[in-house]
């Protein structure tokens, strides 16, 4: 069948002014072809100054991720007769979040530098045992999930928050931190919890799904972010805007069935933080203005005893799995 | 056609101008909405987070309710509608229902796994269907440019969302706009994060979020964006203001509720619809479809 791969391509050597376009490329391809067949078919027959990344084209290495119809993807995993948008086209750009170094090759050193940042290495404690570290077997099939990540950058390329901070550690070396936190031959679990609940961390996930989404090998890094959070509540740090927001609307909704966006807000920054309350006055004279104030009286919910019970019971659940 | 109505806590709290003007449009449809009494918060995700065994028991508890009734759900809200959908593909797991089940006893409740969820934004292009919407505009918005802005819970992830059995949900929020007479000026952000959940944890960066869509959009020709969840509407409107300061340039892109701009189209006076009760004011959208503003 014939497709059309629009190619959104950058040559660094070009003058700046011609640097970057983007390139139609009309193929012939079989139907069970991939993006990443269809790519090669290109460079070997028709264009050889594309350039792009790939290995074992079997969804193993990684290397071969990229935006295809705007969203991050090994391109062999990705079937060309599922991606026909309108005039059977197909758009590839290279990943997002990191810079370009040619067409559909990205740099990648700030992915490796975030995963170095999260200490990506076992830290056991206490005397080495006399043979090998024995870990029980459903704790290491629980970790498999995580393992399964071969660092193909595809939660990076698509992660919201790196879009516009730099500085967040970001979905792969995230799920890379809590592999080494559920990990039971870690001996470090609470210094890694402290580390990555800093600025950055796991509470500037937007929980936007996008890695979830994209994720390849179904790792969900935002899952683990998830975990760590709650791990991280419950090793005690409790003192960021995350966890407080997290507390603050838990029991918003105990007490009343529904959150109470006032009493959030000012629980989630401390009765007595002037400067961050202080800061929110433009948009409450705004809104209170606009009539477009939350209701300063919280009425629980008819049936309120009901919702009561459930998180009691469903605490009471999670301490019990807990031991 | 009739729905058990789930309204969430943000149409009738930061967004009661939401609440109103989904039961006038509603209405004009001919859809029935009959409030679920003693509804829970979904969660939301947060409360997930912490546990998702609660969330699922909450999120079963309204389901229950609805079963109870003899009704599919209608939400109102992309975070809403994620965040049920999610529980509601988990409860389908009849050993893990039978376990929220227990929790739910004592309230003489049960969820049987039999209820359906659905977003006014679906309900819209599906049950309703935009041939429908079109035959009711008395107001065509030509010449008005949209944005569509879909909220991420309402996209992904889009296996407990019905894509694979729906995948024109992809483009729903763009029929729509087609439907009542609009153009859809459409640009890369529309799925995206607003930055709403990282509003107090992490401003800086949730304001560049809403600068980033808003200027993105407008760059793209649009006169207003479009949502159907209420939450990105308290970012991208509401701190639309300090978004703008914080870019340094002035942003003044009117953000419409979903039923809002469908409603405009049907005719509906718009303070009704609550179009003056916007952070960002919504006069430039007014003008352009000729409504007289009091």
């Amino acid at each position: 069948m014939q497709i059309t791969l629009r190619v959104k391509r950058y040559n660094p050597e070009a003058p700046e002014e011609r640097r970057s376009w983007t390139q139609d490329y009309k193929v012939d391809v079989p139907e069970d072809s991939t993006v990443l067949d269809s790519l090669i078919q290109v460079r070997e027959y028709v264009d050889d100054s594309l350039s792009l990344r790939c290995s074992c084209r079997g969804a193993i290495c990684g290397s071969c991720a990229m935006r295809v119809n705007g969203h991050a993807a090994l391109g062999c995993k990705s079937k060309v007769q599922k991606l026909l948008g309108k005039d059977n086209v197909i758009a590839v750009e290279p990943m997002g979040n990191q810079p370009v170094i040619k067409d559909l090759v990205v740099d990648m050193t700030v992915f490796w530098d975030k995963i170095r940042q999260v200490q990506p290495w076992l830290q056991p404690q206490g005397p080495e045992p006399e043979a090998e570290y024995v870990a029980p077997n459903e704790a290491m099939q629980h970790l498999v999930g995580v393992m399964g990540c071969i660092m193909c950058g595809a939660c990076v390329s698509d992660c919201t928050v790196l879009e516009v901070d730099k500085n967040f550690i970001g979905p792969a070396a995230l799920a890379k931190a809590y592999r080494f936190v559920a990990d039971p031959r870690d001996g470090h679990a609470k210094d890694r919890l402290g580390l990555y609940n800093k600025a950055g961390g796991i509470w500037d996930c937007t929980r936007c799904f996008e890695c979830v989404q994209v994720c390849p090998k179904g790792v969900a890094p935002m899952d683990r972010i998830m975990a760590l959070r709650d791990q991280a509540i419950d090793a005690g740090f409790i003192g960021s805007y995350g966890a407080r927001h997290a507390e603050a609307f838990a029991s918003s909704v105990e007490h009343s069935g529904t959150v109470n966006e006032m009493s959030l807000v000012v629980n989630t920054f401390g009765m007595f933080n002037l400067p961050k309350l202080l800061g929110l006055l433009p948009l409450a004279i705004r809104a209170g203005y606009k009539r477009k104030m939350p209701p300063l009286f919280h009425k629980p919910v008819e049936g309120i005893a009901g919702v009561r019970r459930i998180f009691h019971k469903a605490e009471e659940q999670q301490k019990a799995a807990r031991g | 056609m009739k729905f058990a109505f789930y309204p969430g806590c943000v149409s009738r709290g930061g967004c009661p101008e939401l609440y109103p003007s989904v039961l006038a449009v509603a209405h004009r449809f001919g859809i029935e909405l009959d409030e679920i009494v003693g509804a829970s918060c979904t969660g939301a995700g947060v409360l997930q987070e912490k546990n998702r065994f609660l969330g699922d028991s909450l999120n079963a508890r309204t389901f229950a309710m609805a079963e109870r009734m003899g009704l599919p759900i209608m939400t109102i809200c992309s975070t809403c509608q994620g965040v049920m959908a999610q529980a509601h593909q988990r409860l389908r797991d009849e050993a893990y229902r039978a376990q929220v089940n227990e929790v739910l006893k004592e309230e003489g409740l049960e969820y049987k796994g039999t209820v359906e969820v659905k977003h006014m934004l679906w309900v819209l292009a599906e049950d309703i269907g935009v041939e429908e919407v079109r035959r009711k505009v008395v107001r065509p918005l030509s010449g008005l440019r949209v944005a569509p802005f879909y909220g991420c819970y309402i996209v992904r992830p889009s296996g407990p969302l019905g894509y694979d059995e729906h995948p024109e949900r992809a483009e729903s929020l763009e029929r729509v706009i087609e439907a009542v007479g609009a153009t859809v000026a459409d640009f890369p952000g529309k799925t995206r994060c607003c930055g709403f959940p990282i509003l107090t944890i992490n401003e800086p960066a949730s304001m560049r979020m809403v600068a980033k869509h808003t200027l993105e959009a407008k760059e793209h020709g649009a006169d207003c964006m479009v949502t159907p969840c209420p939450l990105c509407h308290l970012n991208l409107d509401g701190q639309q203001p300090k978004a703008a300061m914080a870019a340094s340039q002035d942003i003044d892109l009117p953000i419409l509720h979903l039923p809002q701009l469908v409603g405009l189209a049907l005719g509906l006076d718009s303070n009704v619809l609550g179009l003056g009760r916007h952070i960002q004011t919504t006069y430039s959208v007014l003008m352009k479809v000729g409504v007289q503003v009091h």
